[in-house]
């Protein structure tokens, strides 16, 4: 049939999509009790779909609506890896607050499959449908604990300003479509490159940026996220901090090097703006706060900042320390919030930066894997995210952005009294009642996580730095 | 007067700035809220048709048939977003969504 060559490579998908059917079969037929087994088949359909994407080829597919790149396909792992990782660490939170029903793990399946989707879009339609799919399905899980007053207004929060940033981008889309006379991306790179662009399409490019950038949180659009964060049920925060900014700014680098390429001089001075304020807001705006999921909202703000700041330098290079932060950023976020969902007393969860108090005495094991994510969110060597931001530094000034470099550096510097302070709390403030003993599979996820922040990514970088390399070298084939 | 294609955009960058400013001027109704955003994706499809009949072109519509669909789930979820939270609060007032500020 016509348009269906090449369909092998969306298997990663057709594997989430009949994976998530089969799931809602099993929990709609076996009832309430089958919870557990649907939550660890739909880890192992995402950890499949991993796989697959892994193993699969790149190319176009569906008439040119969907396309497989290197940088996709490592975006895609990514948002892969932080679904399941999320899928993992909700069970026991969910349990205690009578929220783990089979449609949570099935919603998350869907949500990973609208990001796959948009990741490798290559029209404007499919970038919609797999944008809406994902922002669709997280509006459901934010609101996911129904008889909490918070975790529903942050679904309610949620959804107005992200159904406000969809029909943005959707404006942004129409105007592109009616002046470059196309939806497809490479089409409308052609018609960019011909010529000076239309101004109509230039509105249109600044309308689709403003909704992408709400959906990374980063400043202007930025205000959803600590109310967000902070409503929603804690997993549900840490799925929100890794796989949709992930997908998300892929997405956003997609769409800037792909069809907006020769329109970069324009889209550079944007990301310039939102790099450069968000660096700026998440240092300063989170100095003040006393709830670590409220701090681990501004906290991803200004990490989004940073890695915003790679794709301004437009480089290879640049692209490449992109996809670099985002690795480390993924084990960082995880690794946090392993220790957060850990932060109980008699079963119930604490969020408040006292509650940390003198840990070091309590639970020194977490203290420490606290410390290294800490350490590394700030920055400092030879921690992972020191090379994180080392390289986006480096590429921006390679490329020329002094200005925004030296605001960035400055911000980190802003950034890491409010890491350290959470050091400062933690090992040398008077001991705080002892948190209830840290779960199994919370333990593995911290030691994982801190093991890959200190030592194993500084020793064993070349893997992902290769990686990486190749992700950012499908920008730049020609 | 002959009705061309920048009429039909007017009337959509009309009403897309009516919807926009019926989200932020409204301090009433979260019922409001939805309906602005409806208001939006009608503007989008009014775009969408004009430049797809304007260039000859079908891509725009089969492009509003997908807008379109998505409005309604979209529709669907919020309010059912909507339900769970009025029977948490008691109220859908848009001043009473205040629980967490910073």
């Amino acid at each position: 049939m016509v348009g269906l060559e090449n369909w092998q490579i969306a298997t990663p998908e057709m594997i989430l999509a009949a994976g998530a059917m089969v799931l809602l079969m099993i929990g709609a037929f076996r009832g309430e009790k089958s919870v557990d087994l649907v939550a660890w088949l739909s880890v192992a359909v995402l950890i499949g779909a991993a796989v697959a994407v892994i193993f699969g080829t790149t190319g176009t597919a569906f008439a040119g609506l969907f396309l497989n790149t290197p940088f996709t396909m490592a975006m895609k792992v990514l948002s892969l890896l932080g679904s399941a990782l999320a899928i993992l660490m909700s069970a026991s939170f969910m349990r205690r607050e009578g929220a783990w029903r089979f449609e949570y793990p099935v919603i998350i399946v869907l949500a990973t499959l609208g990001m796959m989707i948009m990741l490798s879009s290559a029209d404007l339609m499919t970038l919609y449908v797999g944008l809406e799919m994902q922002s669709l399905a997280l509006y459901v899980v934010a609101a996911f604990q129904r008889d909490n007053a918070r975790s529903t207004e942050a679904g309610v929060k949620y959804f107005v300003l992200g159904a406000v940033a969809s029909c943005m981008m959707l404006y942004g889309s129409s105007l592109v479509y009616g002046f470059a006379g196309t939806t497809n991306f490479a089409a409308i790179a052609k018609v960019f490159a011909a010529g000076a662009p239309p101004l109509g399409a230039v509105i249109g490019l600044v309308f689709i940026l403003a909704g992408l950038v709400f959906k990374v949180s980063a400043v202007p659009f930025h205000m959803w996220t600590p109310d967000v964060y902070e409503g929603a049920p804690t997993p549900v925060t840490a799925l929100f901090s890794v796989a949709p900014k992930i997908a998300a700014l892929g997405l956003l680098v997609a769409i800037v090097m792909g069809p907006f390429r020769p329109l970069m001089a324009q889209s550079q001075q944007i990301l310039i703006m939102v790099s450069v304020a968000s660096m700026a807001w998440g240092a300063f705006a989170a100095i003040r706060q006393e709830n670590i999921k409220r701090l681990m909202a501004y906290s991803s703000i200004g990490n989004m900042g940073y890695a915003l700041l790679g794709l301004a330098a437009g480089t290879e290079e640049g692209i490449r320390a992109v996809v670099i932060y985002m690795i480390i950023y993924l084990a960082m976020s995880v690794g946090t919030f392993a220790c957060i969902l850990s932060m109980r007393r008699g079963g119930v969860s604490v969020e408040r930066i006292a509650d940390l108090a003198g840990l070091w005495r309590n639970h020194p094991r977490m203290a420490l894997a606290l410390l290294f994510f800490m350490f590394s969110m700030a920055g400092i060597p030879p921690l992972a995210g020191f090379f994180g931001k080392l390289n986006v530094f480096l590429a921006a000034i390679n490329a020329g952005l002094f200005w925004a470099s030296a605001l960035g550096v400055a911000a980190s510097v802003v950034a890491a009294y409010y890491y350290l302070r959470i050091i400062k709390v933690m090992f040398l403030d008077d001991p705080a009642a002892p948190f209830d003993a840290v779960e199994a599979p919370m333990g593995a996820v911290m030691a994982v996580m801190a093991v890959f922040v200190f030592p194993v990514f500084l020793v064993f970088q070349s893997p992902f730095l290769a990686s990486a390399q190749a992700a950012a070298h499908a920008f730049f084939v020609r | 007067m002959q009705i061309g294609l920048e009429h039909y955009l007017a009337v959509a960058a009309v009403l897309f700035t009516l919807g926009i400013f019926g989200i932020f001027l409204n301090r009433k109704n979260v019922i409001v809220i939805l309906m602005s955003v409806e208001l939006m994706l009608l503007a989008v499809n009014i775009n969408l048709v004009a430049f797809s009949t304007h260039l000859g072109d079908m891509t725009g519509q089969v492009f509003a048939m997908l807008v379109l669909t998505v409005a309604a789930a979209e529709a669907a979820i919020g309010l059912a977003i909507l339900v769970v939270y009025f029977r948490n609060r008691g109220t859908i007032a848009v001043e009473d969504i205040n629980l967490m500020k910073g």
